[in-house]
């Protein structure tokens, strides 16, 4: 079983790096190298801020946008082409094929943030021409953005188990835009009276919290993460991703490959 | 022992907008196909042999019913170990090569690393792919990819294979090999079910087969059975390339190809013909009783099921 899971997954990555998906790292680098110069010649002081704000918002923007594209795909595309037919007629279960899709693209978004990263510390030594302790916080930061990745495969797959290309991309970008704000939807429940309350409370609840992993700027302050925060949030973020792979199970479970 | 027996499975699928409407894909089929044999499901486009597949497969769910594989139920995923499938019109992932391909499917279907390396390179030389065996699949006709479905559907040395229109995409000498490759099949003890609508194939290679139509079974029966009804009729072929007199005479349907003479006559003229040829000095060369085709009978089928399908209107 762990097997079969392993090479599904195996062959997800696989795809991925055929469809040239890890082309991405190169726009990524073009423009985390223009920043880093142009920073370097026109901020005074606060180079390095400029630098790891907008390196890790291009590395949880570039993973965002992979994982929506490659995971609304993931089951609806086998399903249209029918590849999916040559594997579930072997001893494969359904709910292997979802998890192993899942930690197929998983897995190729976590390469992806580590050459991702590999970028964001060479920019910065390019204008700090060194590296501190509190630069190693921006792994915290690169941890909680892999966290969020887990959370939207795992949507993306949700959706991709009953519904088309189209949607899944349309449902899973929202929800990665509403999450983003989830923070204030949250005080706006607060806010609120009657069913309005009742409403937005069930929604904040029912969203993603991606707000709660985005330590970007505080990072970039040098001020540190608490300990509790990376606990919550590893918790919240695999809860989260079982919940919708299981959604995602036990849609696909029951339905009919026409 | 059967290799399948189908009980009453049946399935209806809920279509329309609100998907209020039911549509009957498969009346409840009752199916029995022994281990060794060469079985064909027939029937036009649109009959129902792929759902019947789908469903055997576990690609779609049943209405009501159920079915056996090789003694176990249907849905036992320990049965999918020792089953193949050929898709209709097979997609495969582009991006792998044909290598590639089948290594990945050998991992699927649970065989040992040291037997998967020399069972893809058996099957790619069965399938004769051995040469473009690195080449992408993207690159791939529709015929050579119709050979790595079938690749892929014996590749685990499955006792079961089923095939979907396994002769659709292939050139005459592809569907040669593909004859060759399921009479193979079947010497090695296996049980092969296949759907097509091709009905030269079937009667080729069958030892049994199913008639379906607008998704109810309207005949099973050894191919021999099924066109063993004689005509009281003879065909008889002589090397000529005149119809002798006498022949004519005998009110004989005659057709005259290249070097040879093709006479339908009654069997109760045969000897009255062969002593017109030896008269004549013609070599003959074969006299078989007339039998109906399997296409006559398949035919026939269909039209009695239309009449009564328009009775019942």
């Amino acid at each position: 079983m762990r097997t079969r899971i392993a090479y599904i997954a195996s062959n997800t990555f696989r795809e991925a790096v055929r469809d040239r998906v890890l082309y991405n790292l190169i726009a990524f680098a073009l423009l985390l190298s223009g920043a880093a110069i142009l920073v370097g010649q026109i901020s005074i002081e606060i180079e390095k801020l400029v630098v790891i704000n907008l390196g890790l918002t291009a590395v949880s923007l570039f993973g965002v946008v992979i994982a929506i594209f490659i995971g609304i795909g993931l089951v609806s595309k086998e399903i249209e082409k029918r590849t999916l037919y040559t594997v579930l007629s072997r001893p494969v279960r359904r709910w292997e094929f979802i998890v192993g899709k899942f930690f197929g693209l998983a897995g190729t978004l976590v390469v992806n943030t580590f050459f991702m990263a590999i970028g964001v510390f060479a920019a910065l030594f390019y204008v700090s021409h060194k590296f501190v302790r509190a630069d190693a916080l921006i792994l915290v930061a690169l941890y909680f953005i892999v966290l969020e990745f887990l959370i939207i495969c795992s949507l993306a797959l949700l959706f991709s188990s009953f519904s088309s290309p189209l949607l899944s991309a349309v449902f899973a970008f929202s929800l990665f835009v509403i999450g983003s704000f989830a923070e204030d939807l949250r005080n706006f429940a607060g806010m609120a009276h009657g069913v309005s309350r009742w409403l937005a409370t069930g929604a904040a609840y029912l969203v993603p919290n991606f707000s709660a992993f985005n330590v970007i700027t505080s990072i970039a302050h040098e001020q540190p993460v608490a300990g509790q925060l990376v606990l919550q949030n590893t918790l919240y973020a695999l809860f989260y991703a079982t919940m919708a792979l299981s959604g995602a199970v036990l849609i696909f479970e029951h339905r009919d490959l026409k | 022992m059967n290799a399948i027996e189908i009980l009453g499975l049946e399935k209806t699928y809920l279509v329309g907008f609100w998907r209020k409407r039911p549509k009957r894909a498969l009346h409840p089929l009752h199916l029995a196909v022994e281990e060794g044999e060469i079985f064909g499901f027939l029937g036009p486009n649109g009959a129902g042999k792929t759902t019947t597949l789908k469903l055997l497969m576990g690609l779609v769910f049943p209405t009501a019913g159920s079915a056996r594989i090789l003694g176990r139920e249907w849905t036992d995923p320990s049965v999918k170990a020792q089953i193949g499938f050929l898709p209709e019109q097979p997609y495969f992932y582009d991006y792998l090569t044909a290598h590639e391909l089948l290594e990945y499917y050998g991992q699927l279907s649970g065989v040992p690393a040291k037997q998967r390396k020399q069972r893809v390179e058996r099957v790619l030389d069965q399938v004769g792919l051995h040469d473009v065996q690195g080449v992408q699949l993207r690159k791939f006709s529709k015929g050579m990819l119709q050979r790595v479905g079938i690749g892929q559907a014996i590749l685990h040395d499955p006792k079961l294979v089923f095939f979907d229109e396994p002769m659709s995409g292939l050139d005459p000498m592809g569907r040669r090999e593909v004859r060759d490759l399921m009479e193979q099949l079947k010497h090695e003890g296996k049980t092969v079910f296949f759907s097509t609508h091709i009905l030269s194939d079937a009667e080729a290679l069958c030892d049994r087969v199913a008639i379906i139509h607008k998704g109810e079974l309207r005949g099973v029966g050894a191919v021999e059975d099924l066109t063993s009804t004689v005509q009281g009729k003879v065909e008889v072929i002589w090397h000529g390339t005149q119809v002798p007199a006498s022949i004519k005479a005998l009110g004989a349907e005659c057709h005259v190809t290249a070097d040879r003479v093709r006479a339908i006559i009654d069997e109760r003229q045969q000897d009255a013909v062969i002593d017109a040829l030896r008269r004549e000095r013609q070599r003959l060369i074969a006299i078989t009783p007339v039998r109906t085709s399997l296409e006559a009978y398949f035919v026939e089928k269909l039209q009695r099921a239309e009449t009564s399908a328009g009775k019942t209107a």
